[in-house]
């Protein structure tokens, strides 16, 4: 099993150390988003939840750590999936498949050690997937998913835009987005090559020509079967 | 590795974080109507909404017509290339028409949201004052002003998106736009051999301004090719640069002969 906080080479290694020993360290400072009680039932010795544990986003409105951490965790589900599709391809995976879902994967995982690497303490911990309703030999499983996981993470980041108070994060945000939808278009034009599958009707309305938009509890609500942990978390107050 | 530059980069991205929370949490007096769009209001409804709203604000008003004008660019730039018979080949035109419906519907959204302050359509010069000059005619070169427009439409907007933080609806309305820009410029990339991603600042033959800045691997203070030991091509592709408006208009003004204004 692949674990969503899984870190790749000794630099992150030691990062994630780092962080996690200040995680530890943490007292209740303002901004820390787990609530007392999940910071107890951290395990001691990975510095992931555990299965089952209860993680708190809180208000994702309220405050940009809550947004990067809405964030993270979003990142955490997609670096596990692709770490997951390439450890195991589909069967008839082609070169140019994999290299593609290699450079995603490669992008996620950035995403993940930024986000963790920025939060700091303030990080949730690492989350535990759940992967079981994927079957990672199908090509239409892993591809379907990956569109579906893509598609969420789009219309999340799109979603949670207007909660950003520091200019600096709705940057970086945007600079995220638009890869994301990168990989969708990409991802969509793998499941069906010559349609309008890679912008279809179904994620940008076709009047406007707008894409969709989630809320956080609407992305919570979807995400939560391939997560073992519960994430917790309310639609953004300004 | 220098582990100890890591740590206090990450010190420092952290304090910032932490300590703006607390004198950041205005309450937006926009809140209602972020709500309606939210939910999903429909479109003619949201161009009213708008324009309502935001006709008062030069600002928002400027920042709506700049990306009006990217929009007209890239509308009309597909609706002549799939007018131009024997252009498009068959099996690319399924994309072209639906990337020319979404373009031709922001041009229509804006326009209706910015009312009688919007600005005309310019005159463009596909050619580039002759840079271009097989663009309706060589399907290679059209593909490859069409990425042009995209990529730099998914900088432009990006670019803006701090110019919209007072108005959060119209914000997530240029958010929505951009990351269909980003679903176009993938698409259109990918129809050329390339990556979905840009990787690096990479030179395609195309106008170097377009790419420069997208080189770049540091990230919120932290340098990521430091703090994860990935290379600089993937943390390149992992994150999209913005360009500032008077960096696109330098991009654009070649295509446009006349603003009409």
């Amino acid at each position: 099993m692949v674990t969503m906080e899984g870190l790749s080479g000794k630099a992150s290694a030691a990062l994630g150390r780092r962080v996690f020993m200040r995680y530890l360290g943490a007292t209740a400072a303002a901004g820390v988003a787990l609530s007392a009680c999940h910071s107890e039932l951290v395990d001691p010795t990975t510095g992931a939840a555990r299965p089952g544990d209860a993680v708190d986003l809180g208000d994702i409105g309220s405050k940009d750590v809550n947004v990067l951490n809405y964030a993270y965790a979003l990142e955490q589900l997609e670096a596990a999936f692709y770490t997951q599709v390439i450890m195991t391809p589909y069967s008839g995976i082609t070169d140019m498949e994999r290299r593609i879902l290699t450079d995603i994967r490669d992008h996620e995982v950035i995403h993940r050690e930024l986000f963790k690497a920025a939060l700091g303490s303030a990080a949730i911990p690492g989350l535990t997937p759940d992967f079981s309703s994927i079957n990672f030999s199908s090509r239409a499983s892993v591809l379907g998913t990956a569109r579906v996981f893509e598609n969420i993470g789009v219309s999340a980041y799109n979603g949670a835009g207007q909660y950003i108070r520091t200019p600096d994060y709705l940057v970086l945000a945007g600079k995220i987005v638009s890869v994301e939808a990168r990989h969708a278009s990409i991802i969509a034009t793998l499941i069906e090559p010559n349609s309008t599958l890679f912008a279809s009707d179904q994620e940008v309305y076709p009047q406007s020509g707008l894409e969709e938009i989630r809320n956080p509890e609407e992305v919570l609500q979807l995400v939560k079967p391939y997560v073992k942990e519960i994430i917790n978390g309310r639609n953004g107050r300004r | 590795m220098n582990l100890q530059n890591i740590l206090s980069e990450i010190e420092k991205v952290d304090g910032d974080a932490l300590a703006r929370i607390e004198h950041m949490s205005r309450r937006s007096i926009f809140q209602n109507l972020l709500k309606k769009t939210v939910m999903g209001a429909a479109p003619v409804a949201l161009a009213g909404v708008l324009n309502k709203t935001y006709a008062q604000s030069s600002t928002v008003a400027d920042v709506l017509n700049f990306a009006l004008t990217l929009e007209y660019l890239e509308a009309e730039y597909y609706n002549m290339s799939l007018a131009t018979p024997g252009l498009i080949p068959s099996a690319a035109r399924p994309y072209y028409e639906q990337i020319a419906k979404h373009e031709n519907s922001h041009v229509a959204l804006l326009k209706s949201a910015l009312g009688s302050a919007a600005v005309p359509k310019p005159t463009f010069d596909f050619t580039a004052g002759g840079k271009f000059a097989d663009v309706f005619s060589n399907v290679q070169t059209n593909y490859a002003v069409a990425q042009a427009f995209e990529d730099t439409g998914v900088r432009a907007y990006k670019g803006q998106a701090t110019n919209l933080m007072s108005a959060p609806a119209i914000l997530t309305v240029a958010l929505q736009i951009h990351s269909v820009e980003a679903r176009h410029a993938a698409r259109i990339r990918y129809l050329r051999g390339n990556k979905g991603w840009i990787t690096l600042a990479e030179e395609t033959g195309l106008p170097q301004a377009i790419y420069s800045g997208e080189e770049n691997v540091t990230q919120g203070g932290v340098n990521l090719v430091t703090a994860t030991g990935y290379s600089n091509v993937a943390v390149s592709e992992a994150f999209d640069e913005p360009l500032s408006k008077e960096a696109v208009l330098a991009i654009a003004t070649p295509f446009i002969k006349s603003l009409n204004r």
